[in-house]
């Protein structure tokens, strides 16, 4: 039974992560594909933009400015039609589980001494003393609060940009064309590659009867990740030739065919004054 | 280990792309003159392989489970600078495509887990396995435990980034603005998951993979472990562990007190001496380095200023030693072609 357990656990777990990336990928294609306010600007214009308010929540001292501009992003949220409930919980559920966990200890007086703002124990003797303590509140919310901002703006920079369009605008940002190609390549083939482990994990676990001793599962799980990477390198051999028989010779070349409108200027101003006010505010 | 933003201050991320940037280069430059284009496939199929394996959850014995990385793994089979841009873009990706690991922080990620990683499993990895044959158990045992301490190290590294921040970064009323423990509670947190679980798997699935590869694909393994190829490794590594040595500087802030034999002159008659040398006084004036007691005004922050100093140091030493070896090679071979 000991055996059995973790080893259902570890594929299914597994199952679980791949669905999770590729559902992910496809709402995030629908929500890009929607006619919202973010979708219609240049992908160039939102990622320079986010990157601005990326460095100015970055940058700031000031607990109210990183909540003002978590504030800002809500009804530019909406009116690019992303489902709230998702936004909301994307942050605000998903996050605690890791930076909530780093995040507790600072509350109490043993990592950040302070004046206490609750007192929890306090025995006399032996001494043992626990409070939440005013610092540690202020210095926990810098912490929650700038990783749950900066994850919002990347969330929305992902969810309404193409992922072809946001690697076109990587170009702005002098990133080399060999590097748009391979990162390109790389996104596609990671499907290739989701698709041929999900059927590896499915397979597996629609044929295994009773138990499986957790040593075979290793032995099963590098066998598994072996044949994904001789497929890999097998892949990229294929891919070569077929890229050398349509004629490239090592030089990439992007097609640039994104369109900068008037209104691009007016959002792209918009998002740099917003970060440097956020930046002259919080410093 | 993906470290989110937020976490770090934007003058550590920025120094993490910046140290970051020449390997890339670096990396580019040599893998282009491996084969011209196939550099991209290649990179592209890896980086999507380093993707999806990063995903799988490899159980332990005991029942838990977890993530391995793979860059040891891809370090062992395609080198060290194929591995370190495979294992990049994937991150890239992830941090920019799917919302895992900051955008200003990939840098960072970048430095732990796409350069250091990769770096100290493959020389760890050849120098354990020796001029053992491709198919022998010690190469799995190398393997594994290249893997081991390859997580580990990056895990440090994590530790250190994230355990300078209090030090470095507060408000004007004290409190941390980023990562809120210092060194002393971020190393332990960081290493005791390392050591154990997540070290557990990187050793299991790099060994194991090894393994198979081994029975069923050994051509694989041969392009970058054959013994002969080891040559000129010694600057490389050296280069490694001053890296290394860098990165660990701000420890030195933990230490209290001043180094054995570098006390200032106030410190020498606080130690009991008595006296202070004649000599002490007269030559102790006689130079004012630019950086005095490594703290530039310019900086009001003095662990800012210890560790920019500390780089700039690093700097000017290399750059002396480089033009000494210039200088020497140079007359030696002016030497050369005379006698010949």
């Amino acid at each position: 039974m000991s055996n059995a357990k973790p080893a259902r656990g570890f594929i299914e777990k597994t199952l679980g992560d791949i669905t999770g990336a590729l559902e992910q990928t496809l709402f995030a294609e629908e929500i890009a594909r929607q006619g919202g306010l973010l979708q219609s600007l240049d992908p160039r214009a939102k990622l320079v933009g986010a990157l601005a308010l990326l460095i100015a929540i970055s940058v700031s001292q000031n607990l109210r400015v990183i909540v003002a501009l978590y504030a800002l992003t809500l009804p530019v949220a909406y009116a690019s039609r992303v489902p709230m409930g998702f936004y909301l919980k994307r942050v605000w559920v998903f996050m605690p589980f890791f930076t909530g966990v780093v995040a507790l200890p600072a509350l109490f007086n043993v990592f950040t001494p302070g004046a206490p703002l609750v007192t929890l124990i306090d025995l006399a003797s032996p001494r043992v003393y626990l409070a939440i303590t005013q610092p540690g509140v202020v210095t926990a919310a810098f912490l929650l609060l700038r990783v749950g901002a900066s994850v919002s703006i990347a969330v929305l920079l992902i969810l309404t940009t193409r992922w072809t369009m946001l690697l076109k605008a990587l170009r702005v940002l002098r990133v080399p064309q060999v590097f748009v190609l391979i990162l390109g390549m790389t996104y596609r083939y990671i499907y290739v590659l989701l698709h041929a482990a999900n059927n590896i994990f499915l397979a597996r676990r629609s044929r295994v009867v009773g138990r499986v001793s957790s040593a075979e599962n290793r032995r099963w799980l590098a066998a598994s990740m072996g044949v994904l990477f001789a497929k890999a390198y097998a892949l990229s051999d294929d891919v070569y030739l077929a890229m050398q028989s349509r004629g490239f010779r090592g030089e990439a070349q992007v097609m640039e065919t994104l369109a900068w409108r008037g209104v691009d200027w007016l959002w792209l101003a918009v998002f740099l004054a917003v970060a440097a006010g956020a930046v002259w505010l919080g410093h | 280990m993906h470290i989110p933003d937020g976490y770090l201050s934007p003058a550590t991320a920025a120094v993490m792309y910046a140290a970051s940037l020449p390997f890339w280069y670096r990396a580019t430059q040599k893998m282009k003159a491996l084969v011209t284009g196939r550099l991209v496939p290649l990179i592209a199929l890896v980086a999507a392989m380093s993707f999806v394996i990063m995903m799988f959850n490899v159980p332990l014995p005991g029942g838990t489970t977890g993530h391995a990385v793979g860059s040891a793994l891809a370090a062992i089979v395609l080198g060290p600078w194929a591995a370190s841009l495979a294992v990049s873009v994937a991150l890239v990706i992830q941090a920019l495509f799917f919302g895992d690991g900051g955008i200003l922080a990939i840098g960072a990620n970048v430095f732990n887990m796409a350069i250091a990683m990769p770096f100290v499993a493959f020389y760890l990895y050849r120098w354990l396995s020796g001029s053992a044959p491709i198919v022998s158990a010690r190469r799995v045992m190398a393997a594994a435990l290249a893997g081991y301490v390859a997580i580990n190290v990056a895990a440090l590294l994590t530790a250190v980034e994230l355990g300078i921040q209090p030090m470095l970064f507060r408000d004007a009323a004290g409190h941390a603005l980023y990562f809120p423990y210092g060194l002393e509670t971020a190393i332990p947190a960081m290493m005791l998951g390392h050591l154990t679980i997540a070290g557990g798997v990187e050793a299991v699935a790099t060994g194991l993979v090894i393994a198979w590869l081994q029975r069923t694909n050994p051509e694989l393994l041969e392009t970058f472990s054959q013994p002969g190829a080891a040559t000129a490794r010694l600057p490389r590594r050296a280069g490694l562990g001053l890296t290394a040595l860098i990165v660990l500087t701000p420890i030195g802030l933990l230490a209290p007190g001043t180094a054995w034999g570098e006390w200032s002159r106030e410190e020498l008659a606080k130690l009991g001496l008595g006296y202070i040398p004649a000599g002490f006084d007269k030559w102790s004036n006689l130079w004012r380095a630019p950086l005095s007691d490594y703290d530039l005004p310019a900086l009001n922050n003095p662990t800012v200023a210890y560790v920019l100093s500390a780089l700039f140091g690093v700097a000017l030493v290399l750059s002396a030693i480089f033009a000494l070896g210039w200088l020497i090679e140079r007359i030696t071979r002016r030497g050369a072609t005379r006698t010949a």
